[in-house]
């Protein structure tokens, strides 16, 4: 059996004297669709960053297929296969759309110099699957709140992840562009990509995931089955009971 | 690559105008001045290089400056080194400085690149004011060699060497920009946690660039003595670098090579006529408020400006 795609090993992060993450442990198989779930400053974004390498976790382990990452900068764990959203969405606001998936596709699959003219339909490709074809030469800054949730994402696939991890890629979108995004990550965890998805949308998380994990106050208070983590005692407490 | 082989074309012509103008011009004073706007090109293309493509904004120009002159000074009291090797010894000195106080400093985002630059000129000029070997605060002359054959004047072969170092300076900034690196860095600027998780490796590119950066502003500073015939600190020194270093590339437009340049030639030509008609104390009050002008009028520079006006020209009907 090898390793599973990502092993996350009693993780703590603390701001100053509060603790942010509180040994958190979990792994993701490689192609599951996990979904995490948790109250507004949980930890949930958090945890990302420690994944990612943006911020330095204070103590336990971050494995990609194994192999400790916790000591390599951001840009390496992205060539090594993981690539995340920012909660926020941070285009790269003095270019183009296509210049921003330009930048992820020249640097996100490190050495291995990919072709002009190749990178180029690549490039085509993801920004087709996102829908933002007819926007490629659009300065950012008059992209909407959705289209710029849609960049986030199409950037994050031009790197050519393993593992995708979307921080409340879906938040502000609409029924019907949720529904579209949901199809999106479908098919591209059919092509093999493992997604880690944090959301508040309670319909789709439950529509996409086959895992969910519920984090509260910095700690794993539920991890199973949706449904079963969605009707435990716990997570009604947090987030009906208050 | 055919607007490499149209500037490579312009370069050379460049080149050859330098040499035809060494020959032909009658009046000194022509290459007395034009120097000083050819060094401001090298000095603001180099800021330019970390500071307008990647964002860190260097306060102590004229550190990397005067050390470069100072390098200079030093090497051909002891070794009566060359001008060649003299340019290419501060380039390698001022690269190190840029390297260490970047390796010290651009782990971390933000304003501590800066504020450490500031500590860097005091720190340099306190060293030289104290270094007697090179004059210490009271400075040293510094005698022009005979000139080469083909130049009739030793300020003339400094004109013609200045201006194939701001050749080679945008040159390189041109190479920069337009290539990966160029691109890596825009994207730090822009912002740089994305940039990182894109896979851009963001410590090596604000290195490479603070090196680059700071090795250029050396090279422009080294010839400084021979020039001046004379160096002191409080002139190589001078707040006139700093504040130009960072006003002509943010007045001529940052996010492009001929940004540097039209910001240089503009503001050090204001500079050499201020200083016959007027006063050379006022030219760093004039560069401020020009500054100013631009940062709040203007935010992208004078090629900001040009753009804007061309794509509303393209807009009418
Ligand atoms: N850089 C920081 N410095 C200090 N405290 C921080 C920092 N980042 C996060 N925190 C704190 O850590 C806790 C977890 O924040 P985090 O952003 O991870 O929550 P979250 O689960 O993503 O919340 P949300 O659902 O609102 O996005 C919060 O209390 C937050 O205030
Ligand atoms: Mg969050």
């Amino acid at each position: 059996m090898s390793a599973p795609l990502l092993q996350v090993g009693a993780l703590f992060k603390r701001f100053g004297g509060f603790t942010a993450l509180a040994a958190v442990s979990f792994d993701v198989p490689a192609g599951q669709r996990l979904g995490i779930i948790g109250p507004n400053g949980s930890g949930k974004t958090t945890l990302i960053n420690c994944i990612c390498g943006t911020l330095r976790h204070d103590n336990g382990s971050v494995r990609l297929s194994g192999v400790d990452v916790s000591a390599l900068p951001t840009y390496r764990r992205t060539r090594l296969g993981l690539a995340r959203s920012f909660q926020i969405p941070r285009p790269f606001y003095s270019m183009s759309v296509a210049q921003n998936i330009a930048v992820a596709l020249e640097y996100g699959v490190g050495r291995r110099r990919v072709h002009a003219s190749a990178a180029r339909k690549e490039g085509l490709t993801v920004l087709d699957r996102l829908g933002l074809t007819a926007k490629a030469n659009a300065d950012v800054g008059s992209l909407t709140q959705v289209d710029l949730r849609r960049l986030e994402l199409a950037r994050a696939l031009a790197t050519q992840p393993r593992l995708l991890i979307l921080d409340e890629v879906m938040a502000g979108l609409s029924s019907v562009e949720v529904d579209d995004m949901l199809e999106t990550l479908a098919s591209l965890n059919r092509e093999g990509i493992t997604i880690v998805m944090i959301e508040h949308i309670m319909r789709a998380i439950m529509g996409f995931s086959q895992r969910v994990i519920c984090l509260d106050a910095g700690s794993i208070v539920a991890d199973g089955e949706p449904a079963a983590v969605i009707n435990s005692a716990i997570v009604q407490k947090i987030y009906l009971g208050g | 690559m055919r607007n490499w082989s149209r500037f490579l074309i312009g370069a050379t012509l460049s080149v050859l105008l330098a040499l035809g103008l060494t020959r032909f011009v009658g009046n000194e004073y022509f290459f007395f001045a034009t120097y000083v706007v050819l060094q401001f090109i090298v000095l603001a293309t180099a800021w330019n290089i970390l500071g307008g493509y990647g964002g860190y904004v260097n306060f102590g120009a004229s550190a990397f400056f005067a050390v470069g002159a100072y390098c200079a000074v030093a090497l051909t009291q002891s070794y009566a080194l060359a001008l060649p090797l003299q340019i290419l010894a501060a380039a390698l000195v001022t690269g190190l400085l840029g390297f260490a106080v970047g390796a010290l400093t651009l782990r971390l985002r933000g304003i501590y690149f800066s504020i450490a630059t500031v500590a860097v000129a005091v720190i340099c000029e306190t060293v030289i004011m104290n270094w007697s070997f090179v004059g210490g605060a009271r400075g040293t002359t510094v005698l022009q060699p005979a000139a080469p054959a083909f130049f009739s004047s030793y300020t003339r072969l400094l004109f013609f060497v200045m201006a194939l170092l701001a050749l080679l300076a945008v040159a390189f900034a041109r190479f920069v920009e337009t290539s990966w690196i160029g691109r890596g860095l825009r994207a730090i600027r822009d912002n740089e946690e994305a940039a990182e998780s894109v896979g851009v490796p963001t410590l090596k590119l604000k290195l490479f660039a603070a090196t680059a950066s700071g090795a250029l502003m050396g090279a422009a500073g080294a010839p400084f003595a021979l020039y001046m015939n004379f160096i002191e600190p409080t002139s190589a020194f001078s707040l006139n670098y700093s504040v130009s270093a960072l006003a002509m590339p943010l007045i001529g437009g940052s996010a492009n090579w001929l940004g540097p340049v039209i910001g240089a030639i503009l503001l050090a030509g204001t500079q050499q006529i201020v200083t016959v008609t007027i006063s050379s104390e006022l030219n760093v009050l004039i560069v401020g408020l020009l500054l100013v002008v631009f940062v709040v009028a203007a935010p992208h520079g004078i090629l900001g400006l040009w753009h804007k006006l061309v794509a509303r020209g393209g807009q009418r009907p």
